[in-house]
């Protein structure tokens, strides 16, 4: 394009001079400090995986006492609180964290950024993180956890009938939680419209990403009905308001509405990141583009929009009007055809490309077969007659885990093998890879389908024993059985991460030959990311690109190398044209700070210390004016 | 466009020859969209809690239950017309920065602080502790615990909405905003009109819906 050539040596010239600007001494202060969104999605990634297996280790547990009848490993009452936290932890602590994790690591390295759009945010979201999952965790040691169900219908949950402070761990927890998500996902909705590398045009997102926004603005307009609900219990539980009771001219059913108004779109809050990760796998695989890429982005959108509005099928036994449930029935039946879309795209991406079946590959192919399992008993459970027949019975439980592992854990899982090698710089064991798949593909099969024939049989969930002679025997055991498979088949990868990121062959840039920006820096990623921010001029610029392949785009090619300080990019919204150089924050130990101080804030309104509260809640005001005070070195922003 | 006619901070790229403007106002800023979306997802919060105060309202044979009458309506029309009243000044604020008028600004947002301020005293020194006192508490019943609720989340944001304001303005005061660089005035201006929109709803809602 132009006949302007580089100096020799320029790359070099510009790494040592980056290199010097974004430079951070370690140390402990460094370490609380950091605002370096790889350092954070890895700490989202750790910190979600380690409740990942806190919340297996649970579902042991409840496994081995349901292997036979009338088992008494564990009592009824640690029974309920073991499966209220499996739900909660698997849910809040592991798939949404991992998710946000796979998100903040990669979606500014897909999109060409140097950070997030509020690096600081972002710090704070994963310490308020940690501050809520110890929190909630805390309720163990109290000998009190949450014990009324993941989703905590009221009047159980109110105060007459779970008078401890079992349910006031449930609902501080995730109303402290709720922060973290809210924050997190403003930063992601902003990051994807401004801090796009210039060329990278709406029609040019990588899917990941398009997932990602998705799920962000799904939390952003479904989270306010969780935080209202547990604010509302809060204050129902606390202080005698009436909302839920109907002594009080409250009514219970308003609870499940609004936690149903959350917890549908929660559904896809966890799927649609699951399904970019899929489509950012299929394509590097099978050495081809996505087939149907605006079908896909529009599906994804679509799941979004009418995932708020099929909360009622949730409800359908608690007699609501039937034309309400007509509604919704067919409402519900409606997701199936923009997710229907995303399948037989992946599909056709698969029979029209060269696939190779490499670990990642493997669980996606997993990932397409449970999920479309879990999608036909979805409008199986969708039928109102169906659903009044099934409802509260182990067929939901194995739906439910079919939709939710087929969607979250397996591509998670695929994306450990994808992407591992760019978070450690190392490549993992291929061949453990396989044994860890096909353990969990035949584990999580033999523990949930036989569930389905259970919930078929009649066996209610949440249920801590039954009686011999009911003909669930065998499916209950093998159902345990398929439990500890698949754990051991969790266990191989995460064997094989800490051997491979120890001894694992070196990446290199992009050692799968990837089409997206991630593979276009170094593994693991400089702290600012890319030598230069290059300028896209396709959707898969690492294939259409040569350019690209040195690491670092030529200012001639189109590079900016933004020299300037800490600064990245920012871009017009729909066409990503060059705008503005933004200085970005630098570490700060506020945002660590402020979410120590809210933590001990929840802490305090849980055992009701107010005058301790209140100087909890003026150390966290005092905490955000440091953070926003203005020092020298960053701008008004 | 103002900031056009002044001259802007601008840094090169590191593409031959390309310079940028180092500073964003409005949609060009971050901090501006990060705003909207806050916005977005707390009126999300507002229309579910007002749903519910309807939902709770429609499944009751009385509303309010009786004994209790419709709330009177004077005093919160009067603070209606303080707290709205309290948005021009914020808006005359930011407008004045924008053209860099210093005086503007910092004046603007004291008095829309101080009308602010009022409609917070009001509520707690006589709104709440009237209603108290001689109808209901939040304990009577789900009427009473809606009423009390509706209300302190509104009156919440006006205090954020003040902490906010007050922080803006020691900075308005150290000189911190000029032409190019104001965005967190504008963030405070549209949060704080965000605050006084709410009212609309809640005083509809809350003291206005009950009569009919």
């Amino acid at each position: 394009m132009t006949t302007v050539l580089e100096p020799p040596g320029w790359k070099d010239e510009l790494t040592e001079e980056l290199d010097e600007t974004w430079h951070s001494p370690p140390g402990l202060h460094e370490w609380i400090s950091t605002v370096d969104h790889k350092r954070i999605g890895m700490r989202y990634f750790y910190l979600g995986m380690v409740f990942f297996i806190i919340g297996g280790v649970q579902s042991l547990l409840i496994r081995m006492q349901l292997a036979g009848p009338d088992l008494d490993l564990l009592s009824p009452e640690a029974y309920n609180q073991l499966f209220t936290m499996h739900g909660i932890t698997m849910m809040f602590l592991f798939a949404m964290p991992v998710l946000s994790g796979f998100g903040n690591y990669f979606v500014p390295l897909m999109i060409g950024a140097r950070d997030m759009a509020f690096p600081r945010l972002n710090a704070f979201g994963f310490w308020v993180l940690l501050g809520a999952g110890i929190f909630m965790y805390s309720s163990f040691a109290m000998g009190a956890a949450p014990n009324d169900g993941w989703f905590n219908y009221l009047p159980l949950a109110g105060a007459e009938y779970t008078p401890g402070v079992n349910i006031d761990f449930y609902t501080l927890g995730l109303i402290f939680l709720g922060v973290s998500s809210t924050g997190g996902a403003i930063n992601f909705i902003v990051t994807i419209l401004k801090l796009r590398a210039p060329g990278m045009t709406l029609n040019r997102i990588p899917i990941f990403v398009w997932g990602e926004l998705a799920m962000a603005l799904q939390i952003v307009f479904a989270l306010p009905a969780l935080s209202l609900a547990a604010v509302l219990l809060t204050l129902e539980r606390k202080f005698g308001f009436h909302f839920f009771d109907k002594t009080g001219g409250g009514d219970p059913l308003l609870w499940q509405h609004l936690f149903w108004i959350f917890g549908h779109p929660e559904v896809y809050i966890v799927a649609l990141p699951g399904f970019g990760i899929a489509s950012a796998i299929i394509p590097t695989w099978c050495r081809r583009p996505m087939v149907g890429y605006t079908y896909i982005v529009i599906g994804e959108l679509a799941v979004a929009l009418v995932g708020f509005g099929v909360w009622v099928h949730h409800m359908f036994a608690v007699g609501l009007s039937n034309i309400t449930l007509s509604f919704i029935s067919l409402a519900s039946f409606m997701v199936v055809i923009p997710s229907g879309i995303q399948v037989f795209a992946w599909l056709a991406t698969l029979v029209s490309g060269r696939p190779k079946l490499s670990s990642a590959m493997w669980f996606v192919l997993g990932f397409i077969m449970i999920f479309v399992i879990g999608g036909v008993t979805g409008p199986m459970l969708g039928a109102v007659v169906l659903n009044q027949a099934l409802t509260d019975s182990y067929f939901v439980v194995a739906h439910l885990h079919y939709v939710l592992v087929g969607s979250a854990v397996f591509p998670i899982f695929g994306a450990v093998y994808h992407w591992g090698p760019k978070m450690t710089g190392r490549i993992l064991d291929e061949r453990l890879g396989k044994v860890s798949f096909w353990f969990m593909f035949v584990g999580f099969n033999l523990a949930f389908f036989p569930q389905h024939l259970l919930g078929v049989l009649g066996m209610p969930r949440r249920i801590y024993t039954y009686d011999e002679g009911l003909g669930w025997d065998a499916y209950n055991l093998a159902s345990t059985v398929g439990a500890f498979l698949l754990a051991l088949g969790i266990l191989v990868t995460i064997v094989n991460w800490y051997r491979s990121k120890r001894n694992g062959p070196v990446a290199g840039n992009d050692p799968w030959n990837g089409e997206t920006l991630e593979w276009y820096t170094s593994s693991p990623p400089p702290h600012y990311n890319f030598v230069t921010v290059p300028t896209i001029r396709s959707r898969e610029p690492m294939w259409d690109q040569p350019e690209l392949a040195g690491g670092a785009q030529a200012p001639s090619e189109g590079g900016r190398s933004l020299t300037g300080g800490h600064v990245t990019l920012s871009t017009s919204l729909l066409d990503a044209r060059p705008q503005a150089i933004v200085h970005m924050p630098h570490a700060s130990p506020w945002p660590f700070y402020f979410a120590v101080a809210l933590t001990l804030l929840f802490f305090m309104i849980l055992v009701e210390l107010w005058y301790v509260a209140v100087l909890a809640g003026v150390a966290s005001v005092m905490t955000m004016v440091g953070w926003y005070w203005p020092r020298h070195e960053t701008q008004e922003t | 466009m103002a900031a056009d006619t002044h001259e802007m901070t601008i840094a090169e790229t590191g593409m031959p020859g390309e310079v940028l403007p180092e500073h964003g106002v409005g949609p060009r800023s971050f901090a501006w969209w990060g705003m909207v979306w806050l916005i977005a997802t707390e009126a999300t919060l507002f229309a579910l809690l007002l749903a519910s105060y309807f939902y709770l309202r429609f499944r009751s044979p009385h509303w309010p239950p009786e004994p209790i009458e419709a709330p009177e309506l004077m005093l919160p029309l009067i603070m209606t017309a303080i707290l709205w009243s309290s948005s021009i000044p914020v808006h005359i604020a930011e407008k004045g920065i924008e053209k860099g008028n210093q005086k503007r600004l910092r004046w603007g947002l004291a008095l829309g602080w101080l009308l602010g301020a009022i409609f917070f005293v009001i509520t707690v020194g006589i709104e709440w502790p009237e209603t108290l006192h001689s109808h209901f508490t939040p304990r009577t019943n789900a009427y009473g615990s809606m009423f009390f609720t509706v209300t302190g989340f509104h009156l919440s944001h006006v205090l954020v909405g003040l902490s906010v304001s007050a922080f803006t303005q020691v900075r308005a005061w150290q000189g911190a905003f000029d032409e190019k660089k104001h965005v967190s005035v504008q963030n405070f201006a549209m949060y704080w009109h965000f605050v006084d929109v709410v009212w609309l709803f809640v005083l509809l809602s809350i003291y206005v819906s009950p009569h009919f």
